[in-house]
């Protein structure tokens, strides 16, 4: 089957997408960055590839009479439960990998007894898995790194108390192997997992504990189809360490106007905010950049700006938005600046401001900052589509909604679920016309 | 990757260069050791500089703007910039002025490693950038030497009146070169003036041809990073010489040279091969990162056919010329009609023409992080322009001569941005019609 991928390397994360001839998303891929964008293009084009296989097994099932009225259950059962599969096989293998970093001589006794709570830690881990990814669970993150390591760290905590070996020890040994973990691009033989996943599925419900063997045929023959990589585009910060050629590479700004095009046809005016940046874009009523404003050297008020501040605030990124919502009072940040906001947010704390207040505000002040570039690049036109990381925050799309139609009317504001691949749908758009064009 | 340039082994170096190189060389000989010659120098400002009139009275002239945009190209600019900002200068504060400032505070030692001598005079004619009036206060100040100040009347409505032209020729007459006599000690003869004026013309019309060039497909200059260096002699100390003549005869010889082979600029890195892109640039290079910043154009086959940085010394491709004739006037409307004088709208219908003129496919503004007079406006100008050619602009922030302010990581998407924004619009069967 033929397949045109887009790879968007940014500064957070990598995201990809795989479309088939036709245009039609097959799937999304996304990864931490991390600091080797060639494996995080590898990994977040897997996962893309993963993807489109659920895709296609969706499309498989869609007609299924035994499935009516319950596909959408089962198929979010499935998904989950190749999540766990997947996160159990990495497991094994940060244990492996841990295990073996505790056996340092140099640690003399102390290798053995960190050894012995790696082993007691890794059991808590694996018991505690299949909760992770109960159908309906949510977590704090999707990424390796992050579920393990939280669940790494409270377990080390409630086995630490009684022995010689310390907290920050069984932490260390987890920063010093998770890398290994996280870098090993899998090497596609997914099938297994897939089916130990629908063996799962059935089993834990009753409700489609007869459906196995009508589901297998089906799943087998999508993991049989062959994916033909036809054409590869790849953007973002992190293009031009891409082992691609120069005609296989685009700027973000190209795709990220493409993307909002494809995602919401009318899109005049394009605001995209990613970790590192914020992108203004004016385009034409084809997805063509007309112009674009960016900020300049200093990334202020971008992406990364909202993470710094979860990190001060002990909170996950994506719980910003929903606290933000709560926020009864303006209060004004006057800082865009990432490390004057963290001094502002301590001042405002210890000045008894609450923090939904605060958090309200500092969304505001990266909005404020957003506008004046959006100003630059020439205004907001109807239709205004709103991309990237930050997009998926809410009060940062209340805020900038709020701000577009106070400075130039009522407007149609885009927002898309999917809206962080607008860059890599740009570039497998432009990877399919190359092609097919 | 690069694909547009062909690679030399060695870099070529034309005549011209090689001619360049030592007149700036001698000129810094000639500073170092002025006094003990029983010279007088005279710092001045590129902008509506008068250099015939200074040679007049024999002054060694220094252009502390030159000498901070070498200083940034031998990598001396940051530590002058902090420097500067050592003793007081903030963040903001043009940085031409504080490496000046700065090289001062170190000792005085000029970009080619031969001391600076303090100068007798500061002949400031101001021409539209406010700074160099409040620079000329902190070097006086300094130094504690004379100041001879021309006050030429900005074009708010884009064109010369008698008035203007007679305001400039009465201060010349009874301030200017009185305050030259009087510090020099030599007097005054307008005959030794026309000479220089009527070299000045030669050399001029030879740059015009030379700038005129980039009409050409494919342009055999590049007309801004080439350009900077094309206008370094007539823009500095040595318009009016016989130097600066044998120059511009030797350069448009070798540019014509190029035409008829119909080969295109030369870059650091050889001929570029494959001209994909031709812009009009508005806005000084950076000089810190000068190299790679122009790299990143050839490298994208991307060459500047019109600049307006190549005319804040002197626009002399509408027909002007320094005239033996009319010597004081002539000054005069030099001196009015530099690009730093003119008016926002009168940039404009220049740039405008020039994208017109020199078939350019955009139009990009580098804006001056440090530059506030110019920075000014510069949004609306842009936009002027767009909708005017209905050519697609560009936008990218750099400094002058401090290096802190190059974000080669952000210039180089931006460019690269850009660049594809004006292929993809060509390839879809050119750019949007002008309004």
């Amino acid at each position: 089957m033929k397949s045109f991928i887009g790879i968007d390397l940014g500064s957070t994360t990598t995201k990809a997408i795989v479309l088939d001839a036709d245009e039609t998303v097959l799937g999304r891929g996304i990864t931490n960055s991390r600091s080797n964008y060639g494996i995080a293009a590898d990994v977040a084009k897997q996962e893309a590839f993963l993807d489109a296989r659920f895709f296609l097994f969706r499309k498989l099932l869609k007609d299924l009479p035994a499935l009516k009225g319950r596909l959408d259950e089962f198929l979010s059962n499935f998904e989950q439960d190749f999540r766990l599969e997947q996160y159990l096989e990495q497991l094994v293998e940060l244990e492996r990998i841990c295990l073996e970093s505790a056996g340092d001589e140099r640690l003399g006794k102390d290798g053995v007894e960190t050894r012995a709570l790696l082993t007691e830690v890794f059991q808590q881990l694996k018991d505690e898995a299949p909760r992770q990814f109960e159908p309906g669970s949510r977590r704090r993150s999707d990424f390796f790194r992050d579920i393990a390591g939280s669940q790494y760290a409270s377990a080390s905590e409630s086995v630490v108390p009684g022995s010689r070996i310390s907290f920050e020890a069984m932490l260390n040994v987890y920063d010093r192997s998770i890398i290994e973990v996280e870098n090993r691009v899998g090497d596609g033989a997914d099938a297994a997992k897939f089916m130990s996943a629908l063996h799962r599925t059935c089993d834990r419900t009753q409700r489609f504990s007869r459906l196995l063997d009508k589901l297998r045929a089906p799943l087998e023959s999508v993991l049989g189809i062959e994916f033909e990589e036809t054409y590869t585009i790849g953007t973002g910060y992190g293009r031009a360490t891409l082992p691609f050629s120069k005609e296989h590479i685009r700027s973000e700004i190209l795709c990220h106007g493409l993307g909002a095009h494809i995602m919401h046809p009318k899109t005049a005016t394009v605001l995209d905010i990613g970790g590192q940046d914020t992108k203004a874009i004016q385009v034409d009523s084809q997805g063509i950049v007309e112009s674009f404003q960016m900020n300049d050297r200093c990334a202020a008020g971008c992406g990364r700006y909202l993470g710094y501040i979860a990190d001060e605030m002990n909170l996950g990124l994506h719980e910003l938005g929903p606290m933000a919502m709560q926020a009864t009072r303006k209060v004004r940040i006057n800082s865009t600046c990432t490390v004057f906001a963290g001094a502002e947010l301590r001042d405002r704390l210890s000045m008894g401001e609450k923090r939904e207040d605060i958090v309200a505000g500092l969304h505001r002040a990266i909005i404020l900052r957003a506008m004046s570039i959006l100003s630059r690049s020439g205004g907001i036109h109807d239709q205004f589509t709103f991309t990237g990381g930050v997009a998926k925050n809410e009060a940062a799309v209340a805020v900038l909604k709020e701000l577009a139609c106070e400075n130039y009317g009522e407007i149609t504001m885009n927002v898309n679920p999917e809206s962080i691949y607008t860059g890599a749908l740009g570039a497998a758009t432009f990877a399919q016309r190359v092609v097919l064009h | 990757m690069n694909t547009s340039v062909k690679q030399q082994p060695d870099v070529q170096k034309e005549e011209s260069m090689v001619l360049q190189k030592a007149m700036i060389s001698a000129n810094f000989d000639a500073l170092a050791t002025a006094h003990e010659d029983g010279k007088k120098i005279s710092s001045t400002f590129v902008p509506g500089n008068l250099n015939e009139l200074l040679m007049c009275f024999d002054f060694v002239r220094n252009l502390p703007e030159i000498n901070a945009l070498q200083a940034a190209m031998r990598k001396k600019s940051g530590a002058y910039i902090m420097e500067a900002e050592r003793s007081g200068q903030s963040e903001d504060v043009c940085t031409y002025v504080k490496s000046d400032l700065g090289m001062m505070a170190k000792g005085q030692v000029g970009p080619t490693g031969r001391p600076l001598p303090t100068p007798d005079l500061l002949l400031l004619s101001y021409t539209g950038c406010f700074t160099f009036m409040k620079w000329f206060e902190l070097v006086r100040d300094q130094y504690d030497c004379e100041t001879a100040m021309l006050h030429v009347p900005y074009q708010a409505d884009g064109k010369i009146t008698k008035n203007m032209r007679d305001f400039v020729v009465m201060q010349l007459k009874d301030h200017v070169i009185p305050t030259l006599e009087r510090v020099s000690g030599v007097k005054f003869d307008i005959d030794r003036l026309r000479g220089y004026l009527k070299e000045s013309a030669k050399a001029e019309e030879d740059l015009v041809w030379v700038l005129k060039s980039a009409k050409n497909r494919p342009s055999p200059i590049d007309a801004y990073f080439g350009g900077v260096y094309y206008c370094g002699p007539i823009f500095s100390a040595f318009r009016g010489s016989k130097g600066a003549t044998d120059y511009y005869r030797a350069l448009r010889n070798e540019v014509a040279e190029r035409v008829d082979a119909g080969l295109g600029p030369l870059t650091p890195e050889g001929i570029l091969e494959n001209e994909r892109i031709r812009l009009v640039v508005e806005g000084p290079p950076n000089w810190t990162h000068f190299r790679d910043f122009w790299k990143m154009f050839y490298d994208e086959g991307v060459v500047v056919v019109a600049s307006s940085y190549t005319k804040v010394g002197g626009v002399y491709d509408y027909g002007f010329r320094h005239d033996p004739q009319h010597p004081l006037e002539s000054l005069a409307d030099y001196c009015l009609g530099c690009y730093t004088n003119h008016s926002l709208p009168a940039r404009v219908d220049m740039l405008c023409g020039y994208m017109d003129e020199y078939q350019a496919d955009g139009f990009l503004n580098n804006s001056i992080k440090s530059c506030n007079s110019f920075s000014a406006g510069q949004l609306l100008m842009l936009r002027e322009i767009e909708e005017r050619t209905g050519k697609p602009a560009g936008f990218i922030e750099t400094d002058l001569v401090d290096p802190r302010y190059f974000s080669t990581a952000n210039v180089k998407n931006r460019l690269e941005s850009y660049f594809q924004m004006i292929e993809q619009k060509k390839a879809r069967g050119g750019t949007r019609t002008a309004a």
